[in-house]
Parts: C-alpha cells; sequence; structure tokens
C-alpha cells in the first residue's frame, strides 16, 4: 500500500496539520519508506489471535461517584492563548 | 568530590552530617552552571528552588525526619509535568507551558525529600533515539571518542538530557520515560544504569503521553544501587492512572543483593543480529560468563517475534501519539497560530509546534488507524504485539531472566543517522520487544567498545519482578567493575 | 395503524430508527471527579482531566457503569459482561482532547426492547439495537461576539448512554410513543431524568423512505432535535423532503441535517460535512470493563417495578381500563399517587377522580404532582367521605375544589362548610312536599305522562336542601310521593 500525494493531503488534513503543496513530495517519500518497512508484518501468521490493546494486563478498576475535583476556572483557563471572562474563545463557528 | 558520589552514598554521609544537603546541591548547581551551556541537557534549570529544597532536606534531616532521597539532586525529563515549573515535553508548542499540577511520580520524589535541578532536555514528545528531535536543541553526550575530542555525540533518545545530565555528574539521578526504549538506550549510550520498570509500575498521571499503551516512567542512575532507590520512591499504586497495577513496592535496593545463584538466565537467539559490532558481541559473551561465574545457568530460547518488535512498534506507538497529541490544538494551552476558522487555527498551530519527526508520526498514525487501513495495520499490529508477549511468556516459563545486549550499537555522533528515519529506528530494534510486553528491562554498562565508548547489557524480567531484574544486573555491575568515566564532567575542563 | 406518503410515484413509507443520548444521573463526570449540576458558571465544573491538559488520564465511574446496566435491564436488553472505551477521534472546538471517549466495537448492553402503545390502544415492539457509554461533549456560544465563539467545558466528560434503536419506527406517532415510554423508563429506574429542555435527553433522528416491500434506501441524520414533538415533525419533513427527492428525479445523498422548527424542514449542516473518518481504535489509557455477573444481578434485584409490570398489575389488581392504567403509569409518581388513594378503598373511583378532577387542577394551577395542593391522603379521606355517605358525589366536587383552593383536609371542609348531606328523611319528605306544593302545574303535567320531569323534581329537591340531600333518599321519597 502507498501513499499518493491525495492520500498524503487527506491524512494531513485528518490530522490537522498544514501541508504546504511544496512539502507534499517529501513528505510521500518519508512516509512511504516507513510504510514499506512496516509492510513486513503481513508475512506473520495472525490467524487465530486474539488482538493485545495494552501494556497491563489487569481489569479496569472503577472509581466512587464522588466530585473530588473541579471549582477552578481561573486554573483551567490561566494557560489559554485567548480567552474571555470565564470563556475559552475560538474563531467564530457556523454550524 | 561531591559530584562523582553515588546516592547510596550521599545518603548515608547526608545522614552522618559529613556535609549538608544544600553543599551537596550547590556542587551541583555549579556543575549545571559550568557544563549545561555546552551540554544542553537541561531546558530549564530551576538552581533557586533546588537550594530552598535542599535547605528543607537539611532541616528534614537535622529533625530526623528525612525521607530516603532527602538532598538528593535529581534531573526530571521535561515530560513530568511539574507544578508551577515549565513542561514543554521538548515541542514549540509548550514552550510556554506552566502545568498547575505535579506529576505522580514526581510527587513521590518530592515526598522522600529529593531536589530537583531542572527540567531535562528529550526528544520532542519523547519521540526519537538521538535527542536531535527537541525543539530546544541537540544534546551533548560527554562521552568522547578516544583521539576524537570533535565529533559530537548524541546521548541517545528520548531521555537523552536526563542520561547526559547524570553521566556527566551534573546531578545524581534522573528520571526518564521509556516507550520503545527511551531510557535503556541512553542510559547504555552514556554509561549508566537505567530500568524501565513492568508497564504499571510507576503512574503515568502528570507524565505528558507519547504512546500510553507503552509509555512507562523509570530512573537513571550511575549504579544499579541507586536505580533501586530511585525506583523505590517512583514506583506504586496510583488510582488515578487506570493502568496502575495495585501491588505494594518491593525493596528493591535488597534485590540487589540477593545474587544469581540458581537462577537460569535465557540467551534469546533471535537477537543476534548480523551485523553486530565485535566489541558488542564480546561484551554480551562475557556478560553471560560473569553471570554462569556467579552461580547462574545460562540456556538459549526462542522470541521468534522479535524482528517484528519495530514495526509493531512503528505502528502503535504512532497511531497512539496521533490521538494522543489531538489535545495540542492552540485553544486551552500551549502555541496558538490564529486562523480565519477553526480548522485553519488548528492547521497553522499544529504545524507550526509540532517539528518534523513529530508530524511525521502523527501522520502515520493517522494513516494506519483510518477507514480501510485499520485492519491491515493497527489490528494486526496488535495481533502480532500478542505474539511477541506470547514469546515472552513462552521464554519465562523456561528462565527467569533474558541477557541482551541494549542497542546494536554504541553512541553515534550528531549527523550520523539523520536523514534516514529508519536508520535511526533501528537503534531500538533490542529494547522494543520488552515495551511491546510490558515487561521490566533494565540497561547496565559492561565496558568499553575499541573506540572507549560504553556498551551496556539489558536484562529483561518476568512481568513485575523487577526483583530478579536488580539482582541480575547487580551482579553483571559487580563483574564489569564499570569505571570509565566521560571526558565531560563536572570538575573537568574538557 | 399506517401512515404513509402520498407521492406522484406511489404509496412512499417512512423508515425511522431514533439515536438518543441520555445524560446519566451521577454526582460525577463519567471519567473524573468534577461535578455534573446544570447551569453553573462557566469552566467551574471543569478538571484538568475533562480540559485534557497533558498526562491527564481517565477513571471510570462506578456509578455510571451500573446505571448503564440498570437502563439495560430494564430495556430487558443484554448486558455484556465484557465492553470496551473506544476513541472517536475528531477535531472540535467543544472537544479537548481531540477524541470522544465512547464505547464502538463493544458496548455495555446489546439487543433490548421497548413496548409502545399507540392512540388506537395496539402495541409494538421498537427493538433496541445496543446501549454504550460515552462522553458529552462541551458547549459552544456562537452569539456572544461578532468573530469568535466563547467556550464552556462544565458539561464536558458528563456521562451519557447512547441508546440506538432499530430502523422499526414506521410513523411520526410511533416516535413520539418510543420516546415516551423510553423517558418513563430511564426515570422510573432513576438513570436520567428525560428533560429535554436542559438537554439531558437529546434524539438524533435516522429517517429513511421506500415503497413498500422495498429494500432499505439512503438515509438523513436529523441531529440534536430537542423535543417529542419535534422529533415527529421533522421525520414528517424530512421524509416529505426525500419523496421530493426521489420522485423529483434525484437521489437522496447520505448526510447530517438540522431541524428547523421555525421553518418547519430540515437543512443540510454543511460545517460536518468534512470527510468522516473517526479512527476508532480502544482507549490506551482504558483497559477492558469487566463485570461481575452477581453485580449485575445485584442491580436487577434493586430495581424498581417498571411501567409495563406496574399497568399488567394496574389491570390486574385494581381492574383498571388499561388505557387509565397506562396513563396513571406513565409518571413513577402518579402511579404512587394512585396507590396511595386507592388502598383500601374504590380503585376505580380512585383512578377517575386523579384522571379526572384531580390533573384538571393540577393543569389549572400549574402544579405538579409533587407540588400538589392536595396531597394522596386527603384525596382519599375524601372518597372516604363520599363512600360513608356523609357527603354525596355533588357535593364531593365542591369539596375537592375547596380542598385544591385552600389546602385543608376534607374533612376539615365538610364541618366547617356544613356540608354533611342530610338523610333524616323527615327532612327530605318536607322538603318533597314543599317543591310539589310550589309546582301545581308540573305535578299535573307528570301525572298526566311526562315521566321526564322526574329529573327536574329531584333538581327542585336537592336546589332546596343546598344540594345536601342523600340523592338515593331524596328519589326514594319522590317516587313515593308521585306514586300516591
Ligand atoms: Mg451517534
Ligand atoms: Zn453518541
Amino acid at each position: 500500500m502507498s501513499l499518493d500525494p491525495a492520500t498524503v493531503r487527506r491524512i494531513a488534513k485528518l490530522a490537522r496539520i498544514r501541508v504546504e503543496a511544496g512539502d507534499v513530495g517529501r513528505l510521500q517519500g518519508e512516509l512511504n519508506d516507513i510504510l514499506g518497512w512496516i509492510e513486513t508484518l503481513s508475512e506473520v501468521d495472525v490467524s487465530g489471535v486474539a488482538p493485545l490493546t495494552g501494556g497491563a494486563q489487569i481489569v479496569l478498576r472503577l472509581r466512587a461517584d464522588e466530585v473530588t475535583d473541579g471549582g477552578m476556572a481561573e486554573a483551567v483557563l490561566a494557560n489559554a492563548p485567548d480567552r474571555v471572562g470565564a470563556f475559552f474563545t475560538v474563531p467564530k463557528v457556523v454550524e | 568530590m561531591l559530584t562523582d558520589l553515588t546516592i547510596t552514598a550521599a545518603a548515608g554521609a547526608l545522614r552522618r552530617g559529613d556535609f549538608t544537603a544544600r553543599e551537596l546541591t550547590q556542587a551541583h548547581v555549579d556543575a549545571v552552571a559550568a557544563l549545561n551551556p555546552r551540554l544542553n541537557a537541561f531546558i530549564t534549570v530551576t538552581s533557586e528552588r533546588a537550594l530552598e529544597q535542599a535547605e528543607a532536606a537539611d532541616a528534614a534531616l537535622a529533625a530526623g525526619e528525612a525521607g530516603v532521597l532527602a538532598g538528593i539532586p535529581l534531573a526530571i525529563k521535561d515530560l513530568f509535568c511539574t507544578a508551577g515549573v515549565r513542561t514543554t515535553a521538548g515541542s514549540r508548542i509548550l514552550e510556554h507551558f506552566v502545568p498547575p499540577y505535579e506529576s505522580s511520580v514526581t510527587a513521590n520524589l518530592l515526598r522522600d525529600g529529593a531536589v530537583f535541578l531542572g527540567k531535562a532536555n528529550l526528544d520532542e514528545f519523547a519521540m526519537g533515539s538521538s535527542n536531535m528531535t527537541s525543539a530546544f536543541g541537540r544534546v551533548e553526550n560527554p562521552w568522547k571518542r578516544v583521539g576524537d575530542a570533535e565529533a559530537m555525540l548524541v546521548p541517545g533518545g528520548s531521555s537523552g538530557g536526563s542520561a547526559a545530565a547524570v553521566a556527566a555528574r551534573l546531578v545524581m539521578g534522573a528520571t526518564g520515560t521509556d516507550t520503545g526504549g527511551s531510557i535503556r538506550q541512553p542510559a547504555a549510550f552514556c554509561g549508566l544504569a537505567g530500568i524501565k520498570p513492568t508497564y504499571g509500575r510507576c503512574s503515568r498521571w502528570g507524565v505528558v503521553a507519547f504512546a500510553s499503551s507503552l509509555d512507562q516512567p523509570g530512573p537513571f542512575a550511575r549504579t544499579v544501587g541507586d536505580c533501586a532507590l530511585l525506583l523505590g520512591s517512583m514506583a506504586g499504586f496510583d488510582a488515578k492512572d487506570s493502568t496502575s497495577v495495585d501491588l505494594a513496592v518491593p525493596d528493591f535496593a535488597a534485590a540487589c543483593r540477593r545474587g544469581v545463584a540458581g537462577l537460569r538466565i535465557g540467551v534469546p537467539r533471535e537477537y543476534r543480529a548480523d551485523a553486530m559490532p565485535e566489541a558488542m558481541e564480546r561484551l554480551w559473551r562475557q556478560g553471560l560468563q560473569w553471570l554462569r561465574d556467579a552461580g547462574a545457568a545460562i540456556v538459549d530460547v526462542s522470541l521468534p517475534h522479535t524482528k517484528y518488535g519495530l514495526a509493531t512498534y512503528y505502528i502503535v506507538a504512532p497511531a497512539e501519539a496521533s490521538s494522543n497529541l489531538a489535545r495540542y490544538d492552540g485553544v486551552r494551552f500551549g502555541r496558538r497560530e490564529d486562523g480565519h476558522d477553526l480548522t485553519e487555527l488548528y492547521e497553522r498551530t499544529r504545524a507550526a509546534g509540532f517539528g518534523a519527526e513529530v508530524q511525521r508520526r502523527i501522520m502515520i498514525g493517522t494513516y494506519v488507524l483510518s477507514a480501510g487501513y485499520y485492519d491491515a495495520y493497527y489490528l494486526r499490529a496488535q495481533k502480532v504485539r500478542a505474539l511477541i508477549l506470547r514469546d515472552f511468556t513462552e521464554a519465562f516459563g523456561q528462565v527467569d531472566a533474558l541477557l541482551t545486549p541494549t542497542a546494536p550499537t554504541a553512541a553515534f555522533a550528531q549527523g550520523e543517522k539523520m536523514d534516514d528515519p529508519i536508520a535511526m529506528y533501528l537503534n531500538d530494534v533490542f529494547t522494543v520487544p520488552a515495551s511491546m510486553a510490558g515487561v521490566p528491562a533494565m540497561s547496565v554498562p559492561g565496558g568499553l567498545d575499541a573506540q572507549g565508548l560504553p556498551l551496556g547489557l539489558q536484562v529483561i524480567g518476568r512481568p513485575y519482578d523487577e526483583e530478579t531484574v536488580f539482582a541480575v544486573s547487580q551482579v553483571i555491575e559487580d563483574a564489569a567493575g564499570f569505571s570509565a568515566m566521560p571526558a565531560i564532567r563536572a570538575g573537568v575542563a574538557a | 395503524m399506517s401512515y404513509t406518503i402520498e407521492g406522484a410515484t406511489g404509496i412512499w413509507e417512512i423508515v425511522c430508527g431514533l439515536e438518543v443520548h441520555a445524560q446519566v444521573i451521577s454526582r460525577s463526570k463519567l471519567f473524573s471527579g468534577a461535578a455534573t449540576d446544570f447551569g453553573s458558571a462557566p469552566n467551574t465544573q471543569v478538571s484538568f482531566v475533562d480540559a485534557a491538559f497533558p498526562g491527564m488520564l481517565p477513571v471510570l465511574n462506578e456509578e455510571c457503569v451500573a446505571q448503564a446496566v440498570r437502563t439495560g435491564l430494564g430495556l430487558n436488553a443484554q448486558i455484556n459482561l465484557t465492553s470496551r472505551f473506544d476513541r472517536k477521534n475528531y477535531f472540535y472546538a467543544d472537544l479537548p482532547s481531540g477524541y470522544q471517549i465512547s464505547q464502538f466495537a463493544h458496548p455495555i448492553v446489546g439487543r433490548g426492547e421497548v413496548e409502545i402503545e399507540l392512540a388506537d390502544g395496539s402495541t409494538r415492539q421498537i427493538g433496541v439495537t445496543r446501549l454504550h457509554l460515552e462522553q458529552d461533549a462541551g458547549k459552544s456560544l456562537h452569539d456572544q461576539d461578532p468573530a469568535r465563539s466563547f467556550i464552556d467545558f462544565n458539561r464536558c466528560g458528563v456521562a451519557l448512554m447512547e441508546i440506538v434503536s432499530e430502523p422499526d419506527i414506521r410513523t411520526p406517532e410511533e416516535a413520539g410513543a418510543y420516546l415516551r415510554k423510553l423517558r418513563t423508563v430511564l426515570r422510573y429506574l432513576g438513570t436520567c431524568d428525560g428533560n429535554m429542555d436542559e438537554g439531558s435527553m437529546r434524539a438524533d433522528v435516522n429517517v429513511s423512505v421506500r415503497h413498500a416491500g422495498e429494500a432499505f434506501r439512503t438515509r438523513c441524520e436529523v441531529k440534536n432535535v430537542n423535543s417529542i414533538r419535534f422529533v415527529m415533525l421533522a421525520i414528517e419533513a424530512e421524509a416529505r423532503r426525500q419523496v421530493e427527492v426521489w420522485e423529483s428525479g434525484g437521489e437522496v445523498v447520505q448526510e447530517t441535517r438540522l431541524f428547523d422548527p421555525a421553518r418547519q424542514a430540515t437543512r443540510s449542516m454543511r460545517s460536518k460535512e468534512d470527510a468522516h473518518d473517526y479512527r476508532y481504535f480502544p482507549d490506551p489509557d482504558l483497559l477492558p470493563l469487566v463485570l461481575d455477573q452477581g453485580w449485575v444481578e445485584g442491580l436487577r434485584a434493586g430495581l424498581p417495578e417498571l411501567p409495563d409490570a406496574k399497568r399488567a398489575r394496574f389491570v390486574r389488581d385494581y381492574k383498571l381500563p388499561a388505557y387509565d392504567a397506562g396513563v396513571l403509569v406513565a409518571e413513577q409518581s402518579t402511579a404512587d399517587f394512585f396507590e396511595t388513594v386507592a388502598r383500601g378503598r374504590d380503585a376505580r373511583l380512585a383512578a377517575n377522580w386523579i384522571t379526572g378532577d384531580f390533573f384538571a387542577a393540577l393543569n389549572r394551577t400549574g402544579r405538579t404532582i409533587e407540588t400538589s395542593p392536595v396531597p394522596a391522603g386527603d384525596l382519599g379521606a375524601l372518597l372516604d367521605l363520599l363512600g360513608d355517605g356523609t357527603i354525596n358525589g355533588r357535593i364531593a366536587k365542591e369539596v375537592f375544589e375547596a380542598m385544591v383552593e385552600t389546602g385543608a383536609a376534607p374533612g376539615e371542609i365538610v364541618e366547617r362548610r356544613g356540608l354533611r348531606q342530610v338523610t333524616d328523611t323527615g327532612a327530605i319528605d318536607a322538603a318533597v312536599d314543599a317543591v310539589l306544593a310550589a309546582n301545581p302545574d308540573k305535578l299535573a303535567e307528570y301525572r298526566g305522562g311526562k315521566d321526564k320531569l322526574f329529573g327536574f323534581f329531584v333538581g327542585q329537591v336537592m336546589k332546596a336542601m343546598e344540594g345536601k340531600g342523600n340523592p338515593g333518599l331524596v328519589n326514594e321519597a319522590l317516587r313515593g310521593r308521585l306514586a300516591s
């Protein structure tokens, strides 16, 4: 499976990374090299193997339903690049 | 020199009153001032804070209430969030980020009295094996090839700043994180001991995520015993991390004294790479002989899926990273580039905020998860990951631990391997399988190559059996008598 | 009951499935310890986990899991002892982490069903495909500033149950009945307050049309419809639009649309038209959720009696008509109120009073059953006064109105106002005699065969007795005197 320039642009769009037109070719080459190399996995026989999702071989713990957090709007907003009052802001979104 | 002491020795001396924590910290503050401009091991230096912490440690020592690490100067990889101290993850996108919270691991170290000299440099978002991808500049490995004072070597990565700082005696120990080898490989490149504990042993809460199912904090130090002390403090159950394991923290320092008599040590035949340098090959044989001499039995084992470890890693880790790094979008914290609409703001912010390697991995990860490719890449990788774990489980049915080289080569020079991402990725060929399986693994210095550069041996243990890993590593350390020092270090004008 | 749209090319039928997002009742969020209260000051119910700060990790709320299981049990659904949380990846201003933690491949609840009752008395089973747990997003305000949208993350991370129906719904009425029934069940279970105004229950409507017997055609999703009435209107509007598209030779394209209540029409939601590729994968910060069968059984044992069972019991034990029983069980509080009134009394009479005068009084006064001026005990006492002959039916209505007005107990009103009914035959006879004496012409007409005038005489006697005459005795006395 090898990426064409349109796919490189589509992935960049999905990942929300701006790619200048002049960089598509370079990226295409780099990504294809990596994808070609990881292609070796296709030779492994994985039939009947259950996928392993995580490093921890334990089951999920649950926490009690208690309010233990929040109530600190200032701390949450302190690093905001832009804000108005207690709101974060973004360029106007039209739905 | 105070900066040459081990943590174990310094802790004893502080308790005897041979010197104060303030004196010990000052010596390291001076070393940082002298050498960091050259090594660039720290992104942020916190000398004043460190001296205050040292004074608090002196008070605690005087009151007889000192924690095990009271007054011990450490470097903290700049991937651990530290309350009130800038945390960058080596990225422009977090250049000015000041977390209002302290990671669980660093909070544990502070609880035990440790002194933080600053935030150590790293590959951007821990993605790299050379520390060349940091937005805050490369880190110089304090070791030099014999007769070549010019070539600047890489310290390894991603925890390169941590390793360089410990090797150059700017600190006595450091935290790192290991996703595919990011503690073990720089430990090997810098002549240090470093352990990636079992996945779940140290909390990931407050550690900037790279690949959540692989990331695991661990320590660097100049001796195996010092790593045991540090890990004993860092480790422990944390209810805030759903993947943290609820097990008591063993006495790792005691485990270092167990010896290996009666243990069975496995040699995975798939780690015998054709192109392995002769010195590495020799050191590995030597390591096995040391263990045999100490009473262990050496057993050949097979980890048949070893050769697929790296490819599996380069699907799983970028996939998780592509999702984990979506939060860096210029809205709540971090760098923002304006855009006339939301999408443009995101795209410009992330293009300007992330470096080339991070962008590359986000795109690979996005691709392998995308519709139509998930099964062929991500799902298949998870299945191969299950086979890799099965390899280890079967091997540990026959042996108590495995011994392998840590990395195929010694430290390389800055500029080498730079134009070929895959050549760079191959650094992690021996460290990645243990990461995929979640098992503990430690790198311990065994000797020098022909150019006078340190080489590491890797000890891999069963899940949650760091104690055996420490026992085996201690025997190697004792037998190796590794006493070489890097050319650039505190008190030595290189 | 069939509902179809008659087009130029024939008869079209609607195919509809609903995705309901129901906010779980819990104190804290699905994966963080921040509060879930409605209407708090912006960004005050936000933890660093909710705002997706670096290094923050999710920890699952046990109560949210229990609520999802209770709901699954209430929908007679399969409880999956192993489920898993996945990440749904997309960028949006109200989604801080860039992914929503949801259950995609392995939901906690599998197939179930909801029985709906229709106006004609018929019932239908609507299949439930699945129920899964997921996080809510934050809220964007678009009208505060000319150039910017404002973001409040208070709701971000609150637990939602997404309840997906099969495409079994064929009419707007069925959709309404399904939503009402689902809301009733959720309220009985105490797992969601069902409040669509506050957004704690929202519906996405999937609509397609087809000629009878055809395979499914392309469907559109109408997002975030916020009342049952609008859901019904949206289905109708969207179905008509699709019929027009097909009949004009066009092709319905699969897309997300919004319902505009003012125009009673749907419109395309262009902002969501970016290529969707959510890149679902298991959340590596979480592990598989494995439930213990015994724990599930404990929740099952703690479930309240649900509306279907309660309605059947009301019909069986109280001999109520199915329709009345259905009205009484629609809200748990109404059913409880009814049972308090009915206990040891004439249940049908109790039901008639509650669905009649009592509901009318609540409506008129703008009260709810929880704030009713007439408590169940007082209504029961009124029925007792009626039953033992202390008052008659007509006076009972008067007493009830006084109860609504004053909140006083019925016995007190009867005594204070002297409303006991008169059973003294002497007094009744005297009143009868007086009425007959005062109306000689009517009496003659009656005797001449105009039987209908009997009612007139009853009325006159009751009026003379200020309504307090025992109606039976009045009838008896009149009949006796007129016969002689
Ligand atoms: Mg949906
Ligand atoms: Zn949903």
